[in-house]
């Protein structure tokens, strides 16, 4: 390895006056990171599923989300479509290729244009499905993949999510332990998602979408 | 960039006549502060959470050689690289190399400290590569030619009409004609012409709010969308991330998240956090296809085991600076580097040296506010002190300061002779001050009486009045 | 504060003067010293005590720190409690001169007995003796300025508001930004004089701004720093240290007010 890189090393350890970290202490480092403790979880991300479904619609909205729950899946179309017609919003989506996206009934919506791909600028909304809701925080969880493209996150003036309501946990913590428990590698994005986006760097103003969506539109499928 | 630290006091002085910096500076008193206090009066564990900040940013430290090259080993298992940087040059090398095997031409930029720090802007530019800084506030400061004066808010020391003044000098071939100066329309004029950027650039280089050991992943916190757009985009990812930005867990990230952002800008949560590791992946239909990370020392391995390690626990939350009376009176620039504020006047010397960045410890009243509102409580006045120590030791204070110090010592530990020199001081003073009860000028003291007047005695000193009074007792 | 011994009942207090009150306020000294002895101390006042040693400490000097630091110990670990009417020179003697021992254990070990009964007066009055009211009256509408090192080092905010509110006819009114610094800072005002007069001057608008007559903290640096500024701006508002009104010694003139007699000293 480079010369920099051992000389760093070198200083480092010489400074913790020690050599490189062996036996049961590095036993202990190993156990930590195969089963890392939490630390302090706030109050608020432990209450019941109940609770945390409706902390999570009050957080997301304190920070400029729109949610709209709909009981089935079947009713996510149709939602989708009166919420653009209702922002009067072009009928044209451009969606993640995602199965679970995909089987909804949208064909029933027959006047939304819809690609599925990756975002384009100048694409105005997109739909994505989140892969969880952290409700401290009313925080989506989106994970980039081949049915997950990161650029409809951030490209968009609009961007759709797609929430299960029982996908929704209550803590940062909780969603690892969910991402964990796929048992496939991690995913090469974890997009945490909270609000639309936004700027204070002019005059410590508050401006809503400064470079990635105006808006953020979630359609809570409450099942 | 030029280091003025030297000119500290100089540049303060210029600060509080600049009449455009003090109104800019209301923003920031009026801000922040109150957002941060509101945002933890929401969360009850705030200080269970400081405390457990501080104690896994102290582990990791202690085992930071094994959560580096865990790092580095999840980062290539990844499918990404991670060069090791010694110093501000290296580390430019390192990126322009990068840039070069993929003949980039206009670097994207995400909002990065490290990149201020190594001086990455300027070199490029000097090697043929146009950066251009995405975040708003970074942006506004690059048209200006000018520096970040704040750690999160780059741009806090200007106002929106400087802002309408670059942007309507800068943005008319992007068909911009008209000034605009109303935030909003501002914010619109940026958002399309940084678009065009993403679309166009070949590398995108961010900086890491935290690496992971666990994972290989790097986490920036944005609330624009920039960094996201810096990184997906371009063909080339580069993180550019110190050596104490690492952090072991998901877990401990999730910690660390819930403290830094409400220490820094009262939210409770940024919009957008992102954790990032490695190139695309053969499946993807985006991403980069090449994520290299940085790592730069550049003097801070030498902090640990040393009494500034504590300072390696800074999560650069910008917290020290918003409640600190100093920069809230001068901002950022008069520091004279990268990193102003308490945060900087510890960090300064330790990076560029005392022989430059002397001033920076001395310039402040140990208020404590700075320490209080730390989320990993770091002692920031203490190791301020101890880079007074080490001045003192070196015979760097100023000749008056010592002269006056050592006067004073000399008396003070001499109890006796102590006794008659006040006895006399005070009675000076107050002839001095006749009957006002007030020195309005004094020789020796015209940095006082510029601006106050001095209070003069009362007359005798306690102990003699006490031991006048004790003799009439007994 | 959870590490007091417990009370004896006629406790033997070692009043700290400090040096700015030695010289410039000796009110404040005869102030402690009654608020003291009525709450039932017997005090001393070692003729050995000259300063804490923290305007060295803080300028780096660790070795005329410590030569200070053992002279004050010498001279006070005998009391009981030593009480000091500055939560700033008490700061210096509870929180610092432990560490400005690492090293020299002995020495350690004695800084600490010392800052274990090192108490800042008006908290050692209200947290220590249990002291819930005073005698004295005031009338007045007063504002009260936390200092810096009472505030941060040694938790003092609600006591002297306690006591104050127990003063006869005083009428404590709050000002904004009460915790924010004053700009003395010891030396710092001496080095940076204009950054100095930047922070007293907002402070002094604060102050303003309530409309109370009288300024009040619980450290005669800060007090001398404000009282300077606030008589430069050619402002009436009399200023005190806390001690002074809780005893009922404000027969004196105010912090550089005029004498309306003759000079006491000869």
């Amino acid at each position: 390895m480079s010369e920099a890189r051992e000389q760093i090393l070198n200083t480092l350890r010489r400074g913790l006056k020690r050599g490189p970290v062996e036996g049961a202490r590095r036993a202990g480092l190993e156990a930590r990171l195969a089963h890392p403790p939490r630390n302090v979880i706030p109050a608020r991300a432990r209450r019941p599923h109940f609770e945390q479904r409706d902390l999570f619609v009050q957080m997301a909205r304190n920070a400029a989300a729109t949610v709209d729950p709909v009981n089935h899946p079947e009713e996510v179309p149709v939602a989708v479509s009166a919420f653009l017609d209702c922002e009067g919003l072009p009928l044209e989506l451009v969606m993640a290729p995602d199965p679970e996206l995909a089987a909804l009934p949208w064909p029933e919506e027959p006047t939304l244009h819809i690609e599925r791909r990756a975002a384009l600028d100048g694409d105005k909304t997109t739909v994505s499905l989140a892969f969880a809701g952290i409700a401290e925080t009313g925080t989506l969880v989106l994970l980039s993949g081949p049915h997950s493209p990161t650029t409809l996150n951030f490209l968009p003036d609009t961007h759709i999510v797609v929430l299960r309501a029982d996908r929704i946990v209550g803590a940062y913590e909780d969603a690892w332990d969910l991402l964990r428990a796929r048992g496939q590698r991690m995913p090469r994005t974890v997009n945490f998602i909270t609000g639309p986006s936004r700027s204070a760097d002019i005059e410590q103003t508050v401006q809503m979408g400064a470079h990635g969506p105006l808006r953020l539109h979630i359609v809570l499928v409450e099942r | 960039m030029q280091v003025t630290s030297q000119t500290f006091k100089s540049n303060a002085s210029a600060a509080l006549r600049d009449a455009a910096l003090q109104r800019a500076l209301k923003n920031l008193k009026a801000g922040f502060p109150g957002k941060r206090a509101a945002a933890i009066a929401k969360l009850p564990e705030f200080d269970a959470l400081r405390a457990a900040g501080r104690d896994l940013k102290d582990h990791t430290l202690e085992h930071l050689d094994f959560y580096l090259e865990r790092f580095e080993a999840k980062v290539i298992e990844q499918g990404g690289q991670v060069h090791w940087a010694r110093d501000a040059a290296e580390a430019r090398h390192i990126v322009l190399d990068i840039c070069r095997a993929v003949a980039a031409r206009r670097v994207t930029k995400g909002k990065s400290m490290i990149s201020e720090e190594i001086g990455l802007n300027e070199f490029l530019e000097t090697h043929g590569i146009q950066p251009v800084e995405t975040d708003l506030g970074e942006y506004i400061i690059q048209l200006r030619h000018e520096y970040p004066s704040h750690i999160i808010a780059p741009a806090i020391h200007l106002n929106r009409d400087q802002v309408a003044d670059a942007f309507h000098a800068h943005h008319g071939p992007y068909g911009f004609t008209e000034r605009n100066e109303e935030p909003r329309a501002l914010m619109n004029e940026a958002r399309q012409v940084l678009r065009q950027q993403f679309l166009s650039a070949d590398v995108g280089i961010t900086g890491a709010n935290f690496c992971v050991a666990e994972t290989g992943a790097t986490v920036i916190v944005t609330n624009e969308g920039n960094g996201d757009l810096t990184q997906t985009l371009p063909r080339v990812h580069i993180v550019l991330a110190s050596l104490e930005k690492m952090v072991p867990t998901l877990e401990d990230v999730s910690t660390l998240l819930r403290l830094l952002i409400r220490s820094a800008t009262g939210q409770e949560i940024t919009v957008y956090t992102t954790f990032s590791s490695g190139p695309r992946r053969p499946d993807d239909l985006d991403g980069p296809e090449q994520f290299h990370v940085v790592l730069l020392d550049n003097g801070r391995s030498g902090m640990l085991g040393g009494e500034f390690q504590d300072m390696l626990r800074c999560i650069r939350c910008s917290a020290c600076m918003n409640h600190c009376p100093v920069y809230g009176a001068i901002g950022g620039h008069a520091y004279g580097w990268v990193y102003p504020g308490p945060m900087g006047s510890v960090l300064t010397p330790q990076l560029i040296g005392i022989d430059a960045a002397g001033q920076l410890p001395n310039a402040s009243t140990f208020c404590g506010r700075c320490e209080e509102v730390c989320p990993v409580h770091i002692p920031l006045p203490k190791m301020m002190r101890h880079w007074r120590e080490r001045e003192f030791e070196q015979h760097r204070s100023p000749a008056a300061i010592r002269f006056g110090l050592g006067a004073w010592a000399f008396f003070a530990k001499r109890p006796a002779l102590y006794r008659i020199a006040t006895r006399f001081g005070a009675w000076l003073l107050r002839r001095l001050g006749g009957r006002e009860g007030r020195i309005k000028h004094l020789l020796l003291a015209g940095g006082w009486t510029a601006w106050r007047d001095l209070p003069t005695p009362q007359g005798q000193t306690f102990q003699q009045q006490w031991a006048a009074r004790r003799g009439a007792r007994s | 504060m959870n590490d007091a011994p417990s009370c004896p009942p006629n406790p033997r207090v070692g009043l700290f003067v400090t040096c700015l009150v030695d010289v410039f306020r000796p009110t404040v000294g005869f102030a402690a010293v009654k608020l003291l002895e009525d709450a039932g101390c017997t005090v001393e006042v070692p003729a050995t005590q000259t300063c804490c040693g923290q305007p060295a400490y803080n300028s780096g000097d660790r070795a005329d720190a410590r030569e200070l630091a053992r002279q004050v110990i010498a001279a006070f670990e005998d009391f009981d409690y030593v009480v000091v009417p500055s939560g700033s020179c008490g700061g210096t003697l509870k929180q610092h001169y432990p560490p400005l021992f690492d090293g020299d254990p002995a020495w350690q070990a004695r800084a600490e007995r010392l800052s274990a009964k090192t108490f800042e007066l008006v908290s050692f009055l209200t947290d220590v003796l249990g002291v819930e009211r005073v005698t004295a009256r005031y009338p007045g509408a007063v504002t009260y300025h936390d200092s810096c090192s009472g505030l941060r080092e040694l938790g003092i905010k609600s006591q002297p508001r306690r006591l104050l509110a127990t003063v006869a006819d005083l009428d404590l009114r709050e000002m904004a930004e009460s915790e924010v610094c004053c700009g003395f800072g010891g030396t710092f005002c001496i080095k940076f004089p204009e950054l100095s007069n930047r922070m007293v001057s907002e402070k002094v608008a604060h102050i303003q701004a309530t409309e109370a007559d009288t300024l009040l903290a619980g450290d005669l640096g800060c007090l001398l720093n404000m009282a300077g500024k606030l008589q430069r701006d050619g402002s009436a508002i009399q200023v005190r240290h806390v001690a002074e009104v809780l005893a009922g010694l404000t027969d004196a003139p105010a912090i550089g007010e005029p004498d309306r007699g003759d000079p006491p000293c000869k």
